[in-house]
């Protein structure tokens, strides 16, 4: 179980106008400036839930997922991740997670995918049997075969984000975090990547949250949804609820033939909630 | 422990992939060190008096610095990969496993210098071998020697890779760690004995010199090797070498630790 409550974040920007001018000033006079990322978070996530955490960029999508992953140190509020605080004991924390970074890659760029996972079973000190039954199953669910014995620095990007989100799931953890997984992605290996977060939340009652800006990927993954915007929590619910608070102010739109597509919703909810 | 090992392994098989460098080692080791070894040839035949160690020590000292030189170069040996996972934020997937970052980056550096070393070695050694006489690496004088001279190559190594090890942990506290890695980095390399051994130094500077940890890099093993540091001056060495290890590589894991709770990784 995941429960945040009053979870505050900010960021110090350095702020300058451009020319040599500022730049001399800025040299002996910073101007910085305080950005409210998280503003009092509050959600509880229960076990083998799948959420969909979205909201326009800068939003504070990432700080909560780095503030969840243990990577970051909120400073104010309570945050607990199966009864740990996930930045107090980062080792203990990080050992039942896994986590994906579509932007980012976590394999060895040089070596082959299996060299990789290998230490990875190491590193998370995953016993023979567990590994290998780990590694079968996802190797079938994510059609691994071919893969495994090229280096990453080789893989395309579908290819390579698949082994990413082998590679995160190995030591079986209990809670998932996808941040952006299928950026980028073609629409078979998009939709490879759903079918097997959808299987792997069945099979092991993973917990998965998903940070995404593709409302497919939400709709076909997502029972519940968190939006946030300018570091606060706006709607906690379903997408039905999502098209109810479009509705609620244009009735009309219920009756067209056509409804709004999930992207329309999600865009006139951001223009609504003035957090774009 | 057995993670670090294994990762260590890894990035130890990784860099023994790499060709090439077996050939580049003996075509810029070996004149390099040639005209090094011809160099101080000249200075000893003007001065012999002035001359503070014996010429095959000399030899010796030039022919193991040309062979292990990716092992103890902090300058020429920058592992960029390390700095890139700093400054572009890949440091978060680091982060998000159950490791030490200190003792993983630890690994990964000896690991890719070691391995670095076991492909050049060999070759600019059996070389040096088949010079003529004056210039001739010769094999070391007893199986001792030889012995103490791998025990101080490891903590040489040690020395080496935890002082490498502040100078990446500086990428967590600037934006752009270059300046004062390259200020470091040129100083260091004079400290340590890579420009002219410790022994050409003047006698004031040397008496300093020989207290600081950078002694405790190439000149321990290399003088060792050759005879040239023998008896009580060399447990004093080898005292000074554990001695730096475990400071530096406390004060990096302090350091380590305190950059990752100040941190910010920054973007989506």
């Amino acid at each position: 179980m995941i429960t945040m409550e009053h979870v505050c974040k900010s960021y110090k920007v350095a702020k300058r106008n451009a020319g040599l001018r500022e730049a001399c000033k800025a040299f002996f006079r910073r101007k910085t400036e305080i950005i409210q990322a998280l503003d009092d978070i509050n959600f509880t996530i229960l076990d083998g839930e799948i959420v969909g955490y979205i909201g326009p960029n800068g939003a504070g999508k990432s700080s909560t997922i780095k503030i969840l992953s243990g990577i970051l140190t909120p400073e104010s509020g309570v945050c607990k991740v199966d009864g740990r605080i996930p930045w107090k004991n980062r080792m203990e924390h990080v050992k039942n997670i896994g986590v994906v970074f579509g932007q980012r890659s976590q394999l060895w760029w040089d070596v082959p995918v299996i060299d990789s996972f290998e230490l990875l079973k190491d590193i998370y000190s995953i016993p023979t049997s567990t590994y290998q039954e780990s590694l079968d199953e996802l190797t079938q669910l994510l059609n691994l075969q071919e893969l495994l014995k090229t280096p990453t620095r080789q893989l395309s990007l579908g290819q390579r984000m698949r082994c990413e989100i082998a590679a995160s799931l190995l030591h079986q953890p209990k809670i998932l975090f996808l941040d952006e997984p299928t950026i980028g992605l073609d629409a078979v290996s998009k939709l490879a990547v759903r079918e097997f977060v959808k299987d792997i939340n069945r099979k092991r009652n993973t917990t998965v949250i998903l940070t995404t800006h593709d409302m497919q990927d939400i709709e076909a993954l997502a029972s519940r949804i968190i939006l946030i915007g300018k570091g606060r929590i706006l709607l906690d619910g379903t997408i039905a609820d999502m098209r109810l608070e479009i509705e609620k102010d244009n009735p009309l739109h219920n009756q067209q033939d056509n409804p709004l597509s999930l992207e329309q919703v999600t865009a006139r909810l951001y223009e609504k909630l003035d957090i774009v | 422990m057995k993670k670090y090992i294994s990762f260590f392994k890894m990035r130890f098989y990784a860099g023994l992939q790499y060709r090439q460098a077996t050939l580049g080692a003996i075509i810029v080791q070996l004149p390099w060190g040639l005209l090094e070894c011809l160099a101080f040839h000249t200075f000893q035949k003007v001065n012999p008096q002035a001359f503070p160690m014996e010429f095959s020590a000399v030899a010796a000292y030039i022919w193991l610095k040309q062979a292990f030189f990716v092992l103890f170069s902090v300058w020429g040996n920058v592992d960029q990969d390390v700095f890139d996972m700093i400054l572009k934020g890949d440091v978060a997937y680091e982060l998000c496993r159950p490791v030490s970052i200190y003792k993983m980056w630890f690994a990964r550096i000896s690991a890719i210098r070691l391995a670095g070393a076991a492909l050049r070695f060999l070759p600019v050694l059996a070389a040096a071998s088949l010079l003529p006489k004056p210039l001739r690496f010769l094999p070391p004088q007893n199986i001792f020697v030889f012995f103490i001279f791998v025990v101080t190559m490891l903590l040489g190594v040690g020395v080496t890779v935890a002082f490498c090890m502040l100078v990446y942990i500086t990428a967590f506290y600037t934006i752009s760690p270059q300046g004062i890695r390259l200020f470091l980095m040129s100083v260091v390399e004079f400290l340590s004995g890579s420009i002219v051994p410790i022994p050409f130094m003047p006698d004031t500077v040397k008496n300093i010199v020989e207290w600081l940890p950078f002694a405790g890099m190439m000149n321990v093993p290399f003088r060792v090797y050759s005879g040239d540091l023998i008896g009580m001056e060399m447990y004093k060495a080898m005292g000074l070498q554990i001695f730096w290890l475990f400071v530096m590589a406390a004060a990096g894991m302090v350091l380590c630790n305190k950059a990752e709770r100040r941190m910010t990784i920054q973007g989506g």
